[in-house]
Formats: structure tokens, sequence, C-alpha cells
């Protein structure tokens, strides 16, 4: 095993205990977590058995193992960048939404400075 | 035409207290009648506590919501308690509250959501700007004018009067986003089927504070807006009759959930 798959082992390793952690301590939503951890799994398989990518690569016609790694990790997170914009506009309208409700009510209340 | 029984007069403020004393000095001689509410966009100056010692109702936000924040929170207001009419009034200055009076007669008691804007005739004519900007401002009143069926010439005007039906339609769909509500609101007004009309004003130079005319800023205004405008063309006819079933006949109820989608999460106990 040569030093760059153990690194890739550690690493992914690292990763699934961290997500697992957050998750047991209810710091991250389940929805996400399984998002991580499917791609966390796969990674520590592959690191484990590296020729398994390998093959996988050359079976659906890519030449160069590694670009398609590249290309698979980019698709992944531009995904995920997508998502995050469209959860933190919704986000953002629902604490607009509130903060006016605030205003309004703790102008009600009395209580407005 | 008689004028509309209950008034409120919407004055956003954001760090106005070099104005907001004269202003709301102005507004109750032209309009002894009405109420006022101050949106104190979170200040860090003294606007709110002018406001409140000039004897108006002043509502503070929690934090910075911009224009379209703060004029939405005066939306919610003048529909929870049932106005007639809503006059939208900068406290910076520039808005002679003289006209308030003519723009609400403007806005005749048909059915329907209405909304007149106190204009300036050409908005390039009284300060210098730059020639591609007031290509681009000509532009865009000619585009809104298409759209909304009536001559505008000074579509980003905030000095406005609003119906009943226009409030309950704004409480709900006033734009929040940065700079754009001005011309977001036409969008949607127009969208909704309101009949919009233009008073011609003249504007008076900011009696205080800063005013937001740089170039950059431009530039970036612009491009917000004719991003805004495509994405209004391309809007899915869903999301145009959800706009245009927001016209209730009635009063709004004080609290109404933007959208009903799935319960809040689970908070440890």
């Amino acid at each position: 095993m040569s030093g760059v798959h153990l690194t890739v082992l550690l690493s992914t390793g690292a990763a699934v205990a961290a997500v697992v952690e957050l998750l047991r301590r209810r710091h991250i939503r389940e929805k996400y977590a399984v998002v991580w951890l499917a791609v966390c799994l796969p990674m520590t398989v592959f690191a484990i058995d590296p020729n398994l990518f390998n093959r996988l690569a050359h079976a659906i016609g890519v030449i160069n193992p590694p670009d398609l790694l590249t290309v698979l990790a980019c698709l992944f997170l531009l995904v995920v960048c997508v998502y995050m914009s469209w959860e933190l506009g919704r986000l953002d309208d629902r604490t607009r939404r509130l903060a006016e409700e605030v205003a309004l009510l703790r102008r009600d209340v009395g209580s407005g400075h | 035409m008689s004028e509309p029984r209950r008034v409120l007069v919407v004055v956003p403020a954001w760090n106005e207290e070099g104005s907001i004393a004269s202003v709301l000095c102005e507004i109750s001689h032209a309009l002894p009648t009405a109420d006022v509410l101050v949106v104190d966009d979170f200040s860090s100056d003294g606007t709110a506590a002018i406001a409140r010692s000039a004897g108006v109702d002043v509502i503070s936000n929690v934090f910075n919501l911009g224009v379209g924040g703060a004029m939405r929170v005066g939306f919610r207001y003048a529909a929870d308690r049932d106005y007639d009419a809503l006059v939208q009034i900068d406290a910076d200055g520039q808005h002679d509250p003289a006209y308030a009076p003519g723009l609400l007669e403007a806005l005749n008691s048909a059915p329907g959501p209405a909304l007149v804007i106190g204009a300036r005739f050409d908005s390039s004519e009284d300060f210098p700007v730059p020639r591609a900007r007031r290509w681009a401002m000509r532009l865009l009143a000619a585009y809104l004018s298409r759209l909304t069926g009536c001559r505008l010439t000074d579509a980003t005007s905030g000095y406005r009067a609003y119906n009943r039906d226009a409030i309950a339609l704004f409480a709900r769909t006033y734009p929040a986003d940065y700079l754009s509500d001005t011309v977001e609101s036409l969008i949607i007004a127009s969208g909704a089927g309101a009949r919009i009309s233009q008073l011609s004003t003249v504007m008076r130079e900011r009696a205080a504070g800063m005013p937001s005319q740089s170039r950059a800023r431009a530039l970036l205004y612009l491009s917000r807006v004719a991003l805004m405008l495509f994405l209004q063309a391309i809007q899915p006819r869903s999301a145009r009759r959800a706009t245009r079933a927001a016209r209730p006949a009635g009063p709004t109820p004080a609290f109404r959930r933007a959208t009903p989608d799935q319960p809040t999460a689970e908070e440890k106990p």
C-alpha cells in the first residue's frame, strides 16, 4: 500500500468519523449526513482497493481514471453548491418574514425600542 | 372625488436623523388627518428617538431589512389595521409631502389594486447623470410604460400612494431585494392587474444623508433591474397566477404563512 492510498484511506476514514460524530451530537441533519456518508463510503472502498476504481473507469471508457474522479467531484460539489444557494435563499426569506413579524409584534407589545 | 377615509403615511427611515423631524412636520401639515408610521430600519443614530418624540408611531426593525423590507412592514401594519390608503414618503426630504393629497386624490375609488407614483417628469433633468445611465433609464421607463399601460418617467421613485387592494397585495408580495424594490413592485402590481398612474412632482435635494448616486452603484442597480426583468419574462405561469390570486377584497388576517409547507423541524426538548 503506497503513501498516497494510505493518505486517502486515512482522510476518508476521518471524514466518515467526523460526519458520524456530528450526527451523533445532532449538529447535522440526517438529510445532509446521508449525502456525505454516501460520498465517503465509496471513497473508503476505493482507497482500500484502488484497482476497483481503475476498473470502473475503464469499464465506462475513461482512459485516465483520475479524470473520472475529478469530473465526478466537480459535478457533486456543483450540485451541493446550487442546493445550498436554494436553501440559503429560502432561509433568508423566512428570516426576513420573522424579523418583520417581530418588529410588528414588538410594537404591539409596547417595547418598540 | 372623495378622499379616502383612513390614510396611513409610511416613512421608511435608515439613519435619517438630520431630516426626519422636518419631513414629519411637513407631513402633518400636508395630511393633518392621516396617521404616520415611521419604519426605522435599524438606524444607528437618533432617527427612532426623534420620530417618537414627534409623536408618530414608530416600528423598529430588529436588523436592517432594506427599503423593501421596511415597506413590507408598513404594508402589513396598514393591512392589519384596515387602512383605506397608504402613502409612502422617503425620510431623506426629497419627497415634498405637499404633493401627497394630490396623490391620494389620483387614487380613484374603482375596485382592484391601484397605485399612483409621484414622479419627476424627466428623471434625468434635475441632475447631471452619465449618458449611458440616462439611456438605460429611458429604456427602462419605456419598457415599464408598455408593461403597465401608463406613461412612466420615473419608475424608481419611492414617492407613492396605494389603495386598499394594493396594500393587501403588497403586504404579501412586496419585494425585499436590495435596491430593486421600486421597479419590481411595479411589475408585480401590473401582473396583478393593478391600475398604475403617475403624477408629476418636483423632487428636492436630499435634506441630509448620503445619496446613492455613485457610478458603480448605478451600474449594479441597472444590471439587477435588467436581470429582474428577464426573470419576470421567463416566470412560470403558476407564479403569476399566485400573484393574481393575492388580490383579496377584504382585510388580510394578521398572521398569514407565506407558504404552507412542511412543519418546522424537530427541536430537542
